[in-house]
C-alpha cells in the first residue's frame, strides 16, 4: 500500500515495511468496497416480479361442466393454461405409446392426478420459445398426434400434451394444481 | 492543462499501454481525479462539496431509472403507481426515499458548494467561466427538482405545477398563451404530467454533460484553495489521488450517514404530507408551499405585493429569477483583487452578519404562510439581499483594505516557503 508519493508518512514505516496507515487504508476501503456492493441487492431485487405479481400466483376454474373432448383456455401468471377432459379415445391413446421412445418420457398417469386421469391440466406454452400452441379450441389444428400443435416452429404434441415431433424438447409444463369436487385451483 | 510538474500516466501493463493508445480513457481519468491533477494542498473540507454534488448527480440518476421502471406517467394512475412503488415493488420504498431525500441532500450540498463560492470568491478571474456554468447547473437543477416532484400526482404536486407555470403567466402580452402552452391545456393535466416526466428523464442527462463542461473549465486554471494566492510551486500541491480521494471519500462518508438517517429514520421529515391526497383540480391545499429548498426564492417571489409601474405579479417573478441572475454577474460585481474572504475585513463581516442571516431569513420566510408579520420580513430581507450584491459588494470590494496575503500557499502552511524568502532578498526596499 505505501506508494512512493506517499513522503508524509515514509517516517512511521515499521522494520517490515507495513505502515499503521495500511491497516485503516485496507479497513477503509475494504468496507466502502462491501457497503457499495450490498446497494447492488436492492437495485437487482427491484426487477423481480413486485408483491401485486407474485399475488396473482393461484387461478381458481369451476370444470363441473367440462363434459369429455371439451377445453377449457384459462390465464395463470398471465400465461395460457390448458385444461382438458380427455376422451376416453385420446387416453388410450395416449396410454399405447410406448414411453421409451419420447423424447421426455412420461405416462399420461404420472401427467394427472389419482382419481381424475381424464382431466388434463397443461400450460399453454410451447416449451420451444413459448408461443401458444393451438388445439385447445374448437376446430384448431390438433397436429399429427391429435394433441397440440404448436404454429410457430412446428412442434407437435400428443394426446397428453407429451412432445413428438418438431424443436421442443420437453413436453408441455404442467403446473401445480389440485382439484377438489369440481373446483381446479392451479398455483 | 496541468502544472509543469504533474505526474505523466505511464502505463505498464501492456493492455493499458495498447488501451492508452487506440482509446486514453484512463490517460483522462488519471489527469482528471488522479495522480495526474496537482491541487492546492491547503483545501479545507468546503471544497468536498463538488464531489459530493457529482456524487448526489449520480444517486439521483441511478435510483431514478430504477423509479422510471415502475412509474406510470398518466394522471389516471400516477398516484397509484408511486403507492405500488411503495407498497409491492421490491425495495421500492427505498428507492423512492433515496431518490425524495437525493433531492434534498443534492440542494444542501449545492447551496454549501455555492456558499464556499461565495466566501472564497470562487467566481473570480480565472475562474468566471467555472462559476457561470455553475450557475447555469443550478438552474438546471431547479427545474429538473420542480418537475420531479410533479410526478407523485398528489396534491402539492398538482398545485406547485400550477403555480409555477403561473409565474410565466406574468410575463405581458405573452404570458396567457404561454402558461397553457407550456401546460398544454388550461390547468395541469395529462398533457403535463407527461412532458414533466420526459423531460425530468432527459434534463439530469443534460445536466451531467454540463458538469463535464464545469469540470473541464475548473481543470484550466485548477481549483481555487482557502488563501486564494494561486498556485506558484510544486510544494503548494500534491495529487488528487491519494490526497483528495481520500479526503473526498471521507466526507463522503460523513454526509451518506446524514443522508442514511433521512432515508431510514425520517423519509418523509423534509416532504410534505398533502402530497399523499391525490391531486385535486378542485381544491387547493391551505398552507401551500414548495420543497424546502426553493424557500428563498418563494421568500422574494411572495415579497412584492403592490403595483409600481408593472403589476406586483410581474415584480414577484422577475426578482425571483433575477435573484439567481445576478449571480452570473458576481465575477464583475466584485472588484477585489483578493479573493479570499479570510483576508476581506469588511467583506467577511458582511458575509457572516449580511447575507448569510438573509438566507437563513429568506429559508424561514418561504416557509411560512403568506401573512403578516412574514410579508414585511420577506420584504425587508428581499431588499438586503439585492442590496448585498448589487450595492454593498462593489462599495465594499473597492474602499477595504484587505489584510496581508501569504506569499504561497506553502507559507500559509508550513510557516515559510524557500522561495518567499528567495523573493523577499530580492527585493530589497520591502
Amino acid at each position: 500500500m505505501a506508494t512512493t508519493t506517499d513522503t508524509a508518512n515514509t517516517q512511521v514505516v515499521a522494520e517490515d515495511g507495513v505502515r499503521r496507515r495500511d491497516f485503516i487504508e485496507i479497513a477503509a476501503v475494504a468496507t466502502a468496497g462491501v457497503g457499495g456492493l450490498f446497494t447492488i441487492l436492492p437495485l437487482v431485487s427491484q426487477m423481480a416480479p413486485s408483491k401485486d405479481v407474485l399475488a396473482e400466483s393461484t387461478t381458481e376454474l369451476d370444470i363441473s361442466a367440462l363434459e369429455p373432448g371439451q377445453s377449457i383456455k384459462a390465464v395463470f401468471r398471465k400465461q395460457p393454461v390448458f385444461v382438458r377432459n380427455l376422451t376416453q379415445a385420446e387416453m388410450d391413446d395416449a396410454n399405447a405409446v410406448d414411453v421409451g421412445d419420447l423424447r421426455d418420457p412420461q405416462t399420461l398417469a404420472e401427467r394427472t392426478l389419482a382419481g381424475s386421469e381424464n382431466i388434463l391440466v397443461v400450460m399453454g406454452v410451447c416449451t420451444h420459445l413459448g408461443c401458444v400452441p393451438l388445439g385447445a379450441a374448437e376446430g384448431e389444428v390438433k397436429g399429427e398426434y391429435g394433441g397440440y400443435f404448436c404454429p410457430c416452429h412446428g412442434s407437435h404434441y400428443d394426446t397428453a400434451a407429451r412432445i413428438r415431433k418438431g424443436p421442443a424438447p420437453t413436453n408441455l409444463e404442467v403446473p401445480a394444481y389440485t382439484i377438489s369436487d369440481s373446483t381446479l385451483v392451479i398455483g | 492543462m496541468s502544472f509543469p510538474w504533474a505526474k505523466q500516466y505511464e502505463p505498464t501493463n501492456p493492455l493499458m499501454k495498447y488501451l492508452d493508445e487506440k482509446l486514453p480513457l484512463p490517460r483522462l481519468v488519471y489527469n482528471a481525479v488522479g495522480a495526474g491533477y496537482p491541487v492546492p494542498r491547503n483545501l479545507n473540507y468546503m471544497w468536498n462539496f463538488g464531489v459530493l454534488a457529482g456524487f448526489c448527480l449520480v444517486l439521483q440518476i441511478v435510483t431514478g431509472v430504477v423509479l422510471a421502471m415502475h412509474y406510470a406517467a398518466n394522471d389516471a394512475v400516477a398516484f397509484n403507481s408511486v403507492e405500488h412503488i411503495m407498497r409491492d415493488v421490491n425495495w421500492g420504498w427505498l428507492m423512492r426515499y433515496a431518490h425524495a431525500n437525493g433531492a434534498s441532500f443534492f440542494f444542501v450540498v449545492l447551496y454549501l458548494h455555492i456558499f464556499r463560492g461565495f466566501y472564497y470568491s470562487s467566481y473570480k478571474a480565472p475562474r468566471e467561466m467555472v462559476w457561470l456554468i455553475g450557475v447555469v447547473i443550478f438552474l438546471l437543477t431547479m427545474a429538473t427538482a420542480f418537475m420531479g416532484y410533479v410526478l407523485p400526482w398528489g396534491q402539492m404536486s398538482f398545485w406547485g405545477a400550477k403555480v409555477i407555470t403561473g409565474l410565466f403567466g406574468a410575463i405581458p402580452f405573452v404570458g396567457e398563451p404561454l402558461q397553457v402552452w407550456l401546460l398544454g391545456g388550461y390547468a395541469p393535466d395529462n398533457a403535463a404530467l407527461n412532458r414533466f416526466f420526459s423531460l425530468h428523464f432527459l434534463l439530469p442527462f443534460v445536466i451531467a454533460g454540463v458538469v463535464i463542461l464545469h469540470i473541464w473549465a475548473l481543470h484550466i486554471p485548477g481549483s481555487s484553495n482557502p488563501t486564494g494566492v494561486e498556485v506558484k510551486s510544486e510544494s503548494d500541491t500534491v495529487p488528487f489521488h491519494p490526497y483528495y480521494t481520500a479526503k473526498d471519500g471521507f466526507g463522503l462518508g460523513v454526509a451518506l450517514l446524514v443522508y442514511c438517517a433521512f432515508v431510514f429514520f425520517m423519509p418523509n421529515a423534509l416532504g410534505h404530507p398533502d402530497n399523499y391526497i391525490p391531486a385535486n383540480p378542485l381544491s387547493t391545499p391551505a398552507h401551500i408551499v414548495p420543497e424546502w429548498y426553493f424557500y428563498p426564492f418563494y421568500a422574494i417571489l411572495r415579497a412584492f405585493t403592490f403595483d409600481f409601474i408593472l403589476p406586483a405579479k410581474l415584480w414577484g417573478v422577475l426578482a425571483m429569477f433575477a435573484a439567481i441572475l445576478v449571480w452570473f454577474f458576481l465575477p464583475w460585481l466584485d472588484k477585489s483583487p483578493v479573493r479570499s474572504g479570510n483576508y476581506r475585513p469588511m467583506f467577511r463581516k458582511f458575509f457572516w452578519f449580511g447575507l448569510i442571516p438573509t438566507m437563513a431569513a429568506l429559508f424561514y420566510l418561504g416557509g411560512a404562510p403568506a401573512e403578516e408579520p412574514y410579508v414585511m420580513f420577506s420584504q425587508i430581507f428581499t431588499a438586503y439581499y439585492f442590496l448585498h450584491f448589487l450595492v454593498i459588494l462593489p462599495i465594499v470590494s473597492s474602499i477595504e483594505k484587505p489584510e496581508p496575503l501569504p506569499f504561497s500557499i506553502t507559507e500559509e502552511v508550513l510557516g515559510s516557503d524557500d522561495k518567499a524568502v528567495l523573493n523577499n532578498k530580492a527585493e530589497p526596499a520591502a
